[in-house]
């Protein structure tokens, strides 16, 4: 049985891998994370959600500057959407503490899948026969973001569509502890039609937002015990300070089916444990 | 894209990172002291208890830090996490309102207020 300095340790250096790849292919250290402390270390649901989600804040928040520095993120756009989102993560976070904690097992397994599925999906980044949307017009959501080929405009699509996808983006945040970036991603990439690479660092931006805003209910609750959030948050800042550098250029495709398997065996032990009432 | 919006994206990023450093010190600080007294002890996540009720609030993490608990000064540093973003959204909020932005102003004080009425424990009971 370990100590709680080795137990740390332990934690922070999956907390690292976590947020390094976490980082890098966009979907946050925070959609492992949980199920990592879950499934490996035999950590109730509850607590390692509240430790998760102040890892998924520090990754956000962490990572913001070398995001911006990029020239990815659309400050409009994240603005917009996060009056969804934060709405979303409140709701989620009340339903939490409602729900039987082998349910919640269960959604984030679904919701981790799903993940894996979006991770190991090549990225359609040309919309250039996209029209006008009157609303994203109206918002001033269109920019342009750098290419090798220089900057190049872009238009928003569908978004109405994206701003009800985000509000079920924040609702799993705040009911899984998770900043779901694969959702935020789904919602903007898919549906909005917003170049990858955009979608990818404004969802970031709005990451730490959202995170916060299920924050206070947690912490009132009890889920955020700060010896195991310590390591969570320092391992995942750490690998993904590293992998945000390491963003613009590197091509993440293994990476990311990589990344997506082991997502994958996470999401089917999740459900397995969850359905048979050991979470 | 105008160089002023540029601009305040740049001290938006710094000013998160910076916040986040902050934290990350004041938790590994709070961390260090707590393993010095702590760190042979077995540790109990096995069964949810929920924290003690003076590392759920604001109020009694403060008290814990000036009584001298490693563990409220962890979570204190947890707290100043929390606050960036935050921080960000009143910046943002400042800094559409200098530029005259109103439609971009309302927006963001939307989200400020729904982070407020979140972090301020209420619409739910405090149990």
């Amino acid at each position: 049985m370990m100590n709680s300095l080795e137990f740390s340790l332990a934690v922070g250096l999956f907390g690292a891998v976590a947020g390094f790849l976490g980082a890098l292919t966009g979907l946050g250290g925070g959609v492992v994370m949980t199920p990592v402390l879950t499934l490996l270390f035999g950590i109730d649901i509850r607590y390692a959600i509240g430790a998760t989600l102040v890892s998924v804040i520090a990754t956000s928040s962490g990572a913001a500057s070398a995001f911006l520095k990029e020239g990815f993120s659309n400050i409009r756009i994240g603005m917009f959407l996060e009056i969804a989102t934060t709405l979303g993560a409140v709701a989620g976070a009340f339903l939490a503490t409602r729900i039987p904690t082998s349910a919640v097992g269960v959604i984030l397994g679904v919701v981790l899948l799903y993940s894996a599925l979006i991770s190991t999906r090549p990225k359609p980044d040309q919309h250039a026969d996209a029209t006008a949307n009157p609303l994203a017009e109206r918002l001033r959501l269109n920019s342009t973001y750098p290419t090798p080929h220089g900057w190049q405009p872009y238009r928003v699509q569908h978004v109405k569509t994206g701003f009800g996808l985000m509000f079920g983006a924040g609702a799993v945040s705040g009911l899984l502890g998770i900043g779901s970036g694969a959702l935020k991603v789904l919602a903007m990439d898919h549906a909005m039609r917003i170049p990858f690479k955009v979608s990818t660092s404004t969802s970031n931006f709005m990451i730490g937002v959202t995170a916060a805003a299920s924050a206070g209910v947690y912490l009132h609750r009890g889920y955020i015990d700060p010896v195991l959030a310590m390591p969570v948050m320092l391992g995942v800042s750490i690998g993904s300070l590293f992998g945000a550098r390491h963003l613009s250029g590197a091509d993440t495709r293994v990476l990311r089916i990589l990344f997506g398997l082991v997502i994958g065996v996470l999401a089917l032990e999740m459900i397995y444990n969850g359905l048979k009432g050991k979470i | 894209m105008p160089g002023k919006e540029d601009h305040t994206e740049r001290i938006l990023g710094v000013l998160l990172r910076a916040g986040a450093m902050a934290a990350a010190a004041v938790v590994l600080a709070g961390g260090i002291w707590y393993m010095a007294k702590f760190g042979t002890l077995p540790p109990h996540y096995r069964t949810f208890r929920g924290e003690p009720q003076d590392l759920r609030s604001v109020a009694g993490i403060w008290h814990g830090v000036l009584h001298g608990q490693p563990r409220s000064l962890i979570q204190f540093g947890l707290l100043l996490l929390i606050a960036t973003p935050i921080a960000r959204v009143v910046f943002s909020v400042i800094a559409f309102a200098l530029e005259r932005d109103k439609l971009y102003f309302a927006l963001t004080l939307a989200v400020l207020s729904v982070l407020v009425w979140s972090l301020s424990g209420m619409g739910y009971a405090p149990h």
